[in-house]
């Protein structure tokens, strides 16, 4: 669950994103977490007891020597031993479609937080789009930078894809947020298809 | 695992070494909390009513009483984690990670480490005098568990007035009093790092304890448990005991790369059962110098305990029932080459205390060493240690360990 490690944390637009939704004060569980950068944010910004999951050795090792509180695990078959509603937000930040079984992800992310809030690149975005049109091939960008045979990026969905499911699942979508290349927000009025063809990722802020 | 300077010790300079070690069973040369009809109830029904536990401590105790660390020894070890041993003389066994701004600063902790319940270094155990005879206790002692050397460890943190510990830190047998501390002692515990462990000795872990057991037991040199009594010594028996747990606590690869086939000062094979191979003629001595610092009814009792411990069945058959409502800060940690407590029995832990909704880190070291390895130098281990008491100690308000030396170029 190291995917989100590749990324800079400069261009982790979502992380400001979240630290709107997040309340003071509360307790937060971080799923693919790497290094605990963002638990570390939210702790400085907003007093968090933030927990950990990362997959990665090395993302444990980094995040248990800077003093945070991280298990090594994987989302996909450690999230079953939570209790529900231990935390009060349940994060997954550019993870979900790293995981093998997204939907049940989603179940036990739901049942373990009060909230969730999950934030993902939507393959609907209009360059990779394009991308696949133009050159016909899987697309590449800044957000995913690495090529089919190498990514772990193995269940993608567009904004839309996503929407249906959370509407499958009997979600309530508190906060839905795209942002675009630049991590400005799209507008509010604008319509689904809009964002996304428009947004390059999304972030939900979910309650079942 | 490193070859000691008693190797080939004459038989006279092998006495003085006895010597010391009996010695050091009633009369230690550590620091000694003495309880005088003031009995200790053990988990076998009945209660030692006078003991004693022998103890080493490093550092200062600050102030406030809240830098105190416990650290807990393995089957085979003692309280001597950070000084020369009075008896062979070697480093302690936790040197390397245990001393100034070592991941457990002694410039910045309080640091306690006593022999457990049931040992042979001076906490009253199988070797030890019975007061009510005067011959030492042999079979007659009770079996002792590994809740009956936590609540051994904790009178003895009461008579040193503190309170709350700072950091409970143990690895193996060590790691499962940690993991008891936590369940029976928890508001007092206010962080956790039990290392190569699990909530319960698995069914090939009892295999192998039993037949160590049975080879000390086979030694006619035992004589039913009272050898100190008749004035004889189960070497040959304890010394069998060691070697196969020995082959327990390293993995294949580690001895592989270590001694391969190599023969020991031989060109070829012998055609006879003399120890043709480096393999067998380092198992031997890691027997020999076993029996030299170790009394054999203590190992029976130690692996006893080991064998009887199981966190699940003490709590309604769920190790979670255990840690319910736990506060303290836990680090688990657990070695990819383990396979005496594999890094499953650690996920064990890991689970249940998040099913208990406690705060948890989980570490998998990458190490070819094997369980062993929490002994020895392991930078990532030693860089978790540092990095999880940091970040409690700066959490509890005390001073962090100092920060880890720059690598070597």
């Amino acid at each position: 669950m190291n995917v989100a490690q590749h990324i800079p944390a400069a261009r982790r637009v979502d992380y400001e994103v979240i630290r709107e939704l997040v309340e003071p004060g509360s307790r937060i569980l971080d799923v693919g977490c790497g290094d605990g950068a963002l638990m570390t944010m939210l702790q400085e910004w907003h007093g968090v007891r933030a927990s950990g999951i990362e997959l990665s050795q090395k993302g444990v090792n980094d995040a248990v020597a800077r003093g945070l509180s991280v298990v090594q695990g994987d989302a996909d078959t450690d999230l079953d031993a939570y209790p529900d509603n231990a935390f009060d937000y349940v994060i997954l930040s550019q993870t979900l479609q790293a995981t093998r079984d997204p939907k049940r992800v989603l179940e036990n992310l739901l049942r373990i937080g009060e909230r969730s809030i999950v934030s993902f690149p939507n393959f609907g975005y209009w360059r990779l789009r394009l991308q696949l049109l133009v050159h016909g091939q899987m697309p590449r960008t800044g957000l995913l930078p690495d090529p089919w045979w190498s990514t772990s990026n193995i269940h993608f969905c567009t904004i839309r894809d996503f929407v249906a499911l959370c509407d499958d699942m009997d979600v309530d979508l508190l906060r839905s947020i795209a942002l675009n290349t630049s991590g400005q927000r799209i507008p509010l009025n604008a319509p689904w298809w809009f964002w996304n063809l428009f947004g390059e990722q999304a972030v939900f802020l979910l309650h079942r | 695992m490193t070859q000691t300077a008693t190797d080939g010790t004459s038989d006279g300079s092998a006495g003085t070494l006895e010597e010391r070690r009996h010695g050091e069973v009633d009369r230690p040369s550590s620091a000694l909390a003495k309880f005088q009809n003031d009995p200790l109830p053990l988990d076998a029904g009945i209660a030692l009513p006078t003991w004693q536990i022998a103890y080493q401590t490093y550092g200062t105790l600050n102030d406030t009483r809240s830098n105190a660390v416990l650290l807990c020894h393995a089957l085979t070890g003692d309280q001597h984690a950070a000084n020369r041993h009075p008896v062979t003389g070697r480093p302690g066994w936790w040197d390397n990670l245990v001393g100034p701004g070592r991941p457990v600063d002694t410039d910045v902790f309080f640091v306690i480490c006593a022999n457990v319940l049931g040992g042979c270094s001076g906490t009253t155990g199988p070797a030890s005098i019975d007061p009510t005879t005067g011959h030492p206790y042999g079979l007659t002692m009770p079996v002792v568990t590994v809740a009956d050397m936590v609540r051994a460890q904790h009178r003895l943190i009461e008579r040193l007035g503190i309170e709350r510990l700072f950091a409970v830190v143990g690895g193996s047998m060590g790691g499962m009093q940690v993991l008891e501390w936590g369940a029976t002692y928890g508001k007092k515990v206010f962080a956790a790092l039990p290392i190569a462990t699990g909530t319960r000795h698995s069914s090939q872990n009892i295999a192998f304890h039993e037949v160590g057991r049975q080879a000390v037991m086979a030694d006619p040199d035992w004589r039913g448990g009272r050898y100190l009594d008749e004035g004889t010594k189960p070497k040959k028996g304890l010394s069998v005991a060691r070697m196969a747990a020995h082959i327990t606590y390293v993995s294949e690869a580690a001895l592989h790369r270590k001694f391969g086939r190599a023969l020991q000062d031989r060109e070829v094979v012998t055609y006879g059962f003399d120890a043709d191979f480096q393999i067998e003629s380092y198992l031997r001595h890691q027997g020999s110098t076993f029996v030299d610092r170790f009394d054999a009814n203590s190992y029976l009792y130690l692996t006893r305990a080991m064998d009887y411990f199981d966190l699940a069945a003490e709590h309604d058959g769920l190790v979670a029932n255990a840690f319910r409502g736990s506060e303290t800060r836990w680090c688990v940690v657990s070695f990819t080459s383990d396979w005496l407590f594999p890094t499953t029995e650690s996920r064990r832990i890991v689970h249940a205390l998040n099913a208990a909704g406690a705060d948890v880190s989980f570490v998998e070291i990458e190490t070819d060493k094997g369980h062993d390895a929490f002994l020895l130098e392991e930078p990532e281990f030693h860089r978790a240690v540092r990095g999880f008491l940091t970040g409690a100690a700066r959490a509890h308000g005390i001073a962090p360990p100092a920060p880890a030396p720059a690598p070597a170029p």
